[in-house]
């Protein structure tokens, strides 16, 4: 049966008229066309799919869209700045190229942004530990923890 | 994930109303929401608790840290009360799976689900907890059955879990390092003479190890528990640890538990 699900996605609020075992992935994907929220292992396991909710990173193919009833969702699409500016976790993955494939690199962002908040000078370990829900198939974890690591402190810096 | 109809409740008892047959409860959604993906779950209803007020929520009174049963894993690892009354139980939630997984995950979920490589359950065993729901209370002696299995009836939602606030205490994990699951963790809490030590990962269930408790109820020390041999009959045994293996870390992590707490 449908059923109504109206949420705030990236400040605009929306609504679908989706089953009710839609995924909140599904809705961001393939009702809003929000591509950049990736689904790699669909088991909760590598965090493509994270996208803030309520300002926390959570995973969006482990749960229902009706769990993100009335809620505040941030994509990725949501992060940068209207005129394009990056976001300085963004930035800070351009510049110390975190990221090879790409196809983790939302996911990864998203986490990071959210860790960075209570994190503002992170260690590498803190770092390390913070990603165990995110994985790089390409490996190129060296470079996201570095970039993680400047993302934080530029964050905190307010650039 | 076959398909299901869906239900938000605003209080308990019309959750509890909804609970029959083929439903199922849905807390975070962490394992739920994932086995039926599988289709290793296809209820008929899902009851989502997530808008029940009252259900989430930290309390402490120095004697015991109760924790509302939609209490997400991060908000008990990162509470001031928790750290502060009992530090292993805030630490054994910052343990659990990963972050995203901590923001959604809930203690009741967990204590209900009653996995047998869960964290929770070993800390509602060394911690003495009772667990209430909308029709009773538990002790977690009486309320961890089996495998996936509990003395919850048809029904029956776990509102709360009150853990009793030990002298000292800590968890060891010996995790899976995909999964972060428990191949084995121990739970040791001292109660100023009565130790309880509780074992996850190693067993179908959550169980506690009376030799252990008994050696460290006398002398609370690592040596208490070194040379302490944990019999492998009707450990787990699968394609990450064998059940011999396993018994051996018990009496490892049990060691360690005990290094930590006294530090």
């Amino acid at each position: 049966m449908a059923v109504k699900v109206s949420l705030k996605v990236n400040g605009k609020s929306v609504s679908a008229e989706v089953e009710e075992r839609t995924l909140l992935v599904t809705v961001i994907r393939e009702h809003l066309r929000l591509t950049g929220t990736h689904v790699g292992c669909d088991t909760a396991q590598c965090g493509a799919c994270t996208v803030s909710m309520n300002g926390k990173a959570v995973k969006s193919c482990s749960m229902l869209a009706m769990q993100a009833e009335g809620a505040d969702v941030m994509t990725i699409e949501g992060v940068a700045k209207p005129d394009g500016t990056l976001h300085p976790m963004q930035a800070a993955f351009k510049e110390h190229h975190g990221l090879q494939c790409g196809f983790c690199t939302p996911g990864m962002v998203m986490n990071a942004i959210d860790f960075a908040k209570s994190h503002p000078n992170p260690s590498e370990s803190e770092i390390r530990e913070a990603l165990e829900g995110n994985l790089c198939r390409c490996t190129g974890y060296h470079n996201i923890v570095k970039a993680i690591g400047a993302g934080a402190k530029a964050m905190a810096a307010g650039k | 994930m076959h398909a299901f109809k869906y239900h938000r409740p605003s209080s308990v008892n019309d959750a509890a109303a909804l609970a029959k047959g083929e439903a199922k409860l849905l807390a975070g959604g962490q394992t739920l929401v994932q086995t039926m993906k599988l289709r290793l779950a296809s209820p008929s209803d899902i009851i989502d608790l997530g808008t029940i007020k009252d259900l989430a929520g930290i309390k402490s009174d120095g004697k015991t840290v109760t924790i509302g049963a939609m209490t997400r894993h991060a908000d008990v690892a990162h509470s001031a009360d928790v750290k502060k009354a009992i530090p292993a139980l805030a630490a054994l939630a910052g343990m659990i799976g990963d972050r995203q997984v901590r923001a959604m995950g809930t203690c009741g979920g967990s204590i209900a689900n009653n996995d047998p490589a869960a964290d929770y359950p070993a800390a509602a065993m060394a911690l003495n907890a009772t667990i209430t729901t909308n029709k009773g209370k538990y002790e977690a002696e009486k309320f961890f059955k089996g495998m996936f299995t509990t003395a919850l009836g048809a029904g029956e939602i776990i509102t709360s879990i009150s853990f009793q606030v030990p002298k000292r205490a800590a968890y060891t994990k010996f995790k899976n390092p995909a999964s972060r699951f428990a191949i084995v963790g121990v739970f040791v809490a001292d109660f100023g003479g009565s130790v309880r030590v509780a074992v996850t990962g190693a067993g179908p269930s959550v169980f506690r190890q009376a030799d252990m408790e008994k050696a460290l109820s006398a002398k609370f020390a690592p040596e208490s528990v070194a040379n302490i041999k944990v019999k492998q009959d009707g450990l787990n045994s699968d394609m990450h640890a064998s059940a011999e293996y396993r018994a051996h870390l018990v009496t490892v992590m049990a060691k360690r538990a005990v290094e930590a707490a006294l530090k």
